[in-house]
C-alpha cells in the first residue's frame, strides 16, 4: 500500500460520497418542486403552458446542483490530478 | 462505443476527436438540407410557418425585446436537438458530451446575450452589474460566470451521464437493457436542448428587463 493506492482507494470513495449526497439534495428539492407544479396545473388547467415552461426551466436550473457533484466525481474518478 | 471522447486524428497541437468530426458532419447536413428545404416552396412554406408560429410564442413569453434572438434560440434548438439524440444511430457518439463543444456553445450564448442587450440599450445596459449598489459589483460579474458555466457543465453533464450508464448498464448486464435508458436518454436529450435555448433567453431578456424596471423607476422618481 503505497500513496499512490492511499490515493486512488480515497477517491473512489469520496467520488461514490459526492454523488450519493449531490443527487439526495437534488431529488429532494426536484421533488418538492414537481409536487407543487402540478398542484398549480391542477388549481389552474388554463395557464399549464406557462407552468410548464417555468418548471422546466426550473428544474433544471436545480438539476446543475446535483451535475456539479457529477462532474467532481468524474474527475476523481477518471481525470484525478493526484494520480500518476 | 466509448462515453468519452476519443482522438482521432492529430494535426500538429490540435487534436481531433470524434465528437468534432460528428458536429462538423451534423452542421453541413443541418446547413445543407435547410437550403435545399428553402428552395421548394413547400417545405419552405412549412418552415416559414413554423418559425412564425415559435417567432410569436417566444416573443410573448418573454415580453421583453427579444425578437433578435429568436434565429439564435432556433438554432441552438434544432442544432442540440438533433445533436443530443445522434447517438442512437449506431457508430456515432453525441458531441455534446463533450466540454469543449458545451463550453463553446454556452460562450456563444453568453456573448450574443450581452451583444444584444448592448445593440438594444447601449451603454446604459452594463449599469446594471452596479445595481442595487455599486459594492455588489464583484457579485454581479461572478455571477454571471457563474451562469455560464452552470450552462455549458448542465448541458454536458447530462449527456455524458446518459452516455455513462448506458455503458455501464451495457458491460454490466449485456444487448438489450440498455435500450430503457437509452429511450430516457432521449428524453433527456430533448429536454436539454429545450433546457439551454431558453436559458439563453431567458438570461438575455433579464439582464434588459431589468434595466428596463429601473429606468421606469428613476423615471418616476423624477416626476
Amino acid at each position: 500500500m503505497n500513496a499512490q493506492d492511499w490515493i486512488a482507494i480515497a477517491s473512489i470513495i469520496t467520488a461514490g460520497i459526492t454523488v450519493a449526497g449531490g443527487s439526495f439534495g437534488a431529488a429532494l428539492g426536484e421533488g418538492r418542486a414537481l409536487s407543487q407544479g402540478l398542484d398549480a396545473i391542477a388549481r389552474q388547467p388554463d395557464s399549464a403552458s406557462t407552468l410548464t415552461r417555468t418548471l422546466f426551466v426550473g428544474l433544471a436550473m436545480v438539476e446543475s446542483s446535483a451535475i456539479y457533484p457529477l462532474v467532481v466525481a468524474l474527475i476523481l474518478l477518471f481525470a484525478n490530478p493526484f494520480v500518476r | 462505443m466509448n462515453p468519452f471522447p476519443t482522438p482521432l486524428w492529430s494535426i500538429g497541437p490540435v487534436t481531433v476527436t470524434d465528437s468534432v468530426l460528428v458536429m462538423i458532419v451534423l452542421s453541413l447536413l443541418l446547413v445543407g438540407g435547410g437550403s435545399i428545404a428553402l428552395r421548394l416552396p413547400r417545405a419552405r412554406a412549412a418552415l416559414e410557418l413554423g418559425y412564425d408560429t415559435l417567432e410569436r410564442s417566444i416573443v410573448q413569453s418573454t415580453s421583453a425585446d427579444a425578437q433578435a434572438l429568436v434565429p439564435l434560440v432556433l438554432t441552438l434548438w434544432i442544432f442540440l436537438g438533433v445533436a443530443n439524440v445522434v447517438s442512437l444511430v449506431p457508430g456515432v457518439a453525441t458531441p455534446t458530451r463533450d466540454l469543449s463543444l458545451a463550453a463553446a456553445l454556452a460562450a456563444i450564448s453568453f456573448s450574443a446575450g450581452h451583444v444584444h442587450a448592448l445593440r438594444a440599450q447601449g451603454v446604459a445596459y452594463l449599469r446594471h452589474y452596479l445595481e442595487p449598489s455599486p459594492f455588489l459589483l464583484p457579485f454581479n460579474v461572478i455571477g454571471e460566470i457563474g451562469r455560464t458555466i452552470a450552462l455549458a457543465l448542465r448541458l454536458f453533464g447530462n449527456m455524458l451521464s446518459g452516455h455513462l450508464v448506458v455503458a455501464i448498464v451495457l458491460y454490466l448486464a449485456g444487448l438489450l437493457l440498455p435500450v430503457p435508458l437509452m429511450l430516457l436518454g432521449v428524453l433527456t436529450g430533448l429536454v436539454q436542448a429545450y433546457i439551454f435555448g431558453v436559458l439563453t433567453l431567458v438570461f438575455a431578456a433579464s439582464s434588459i428587463r431589468q434595466v428596463e424596471a429601473e429606468t421606469a423607476r428613476k423615471g418616476r422618481e423624477k416626476k
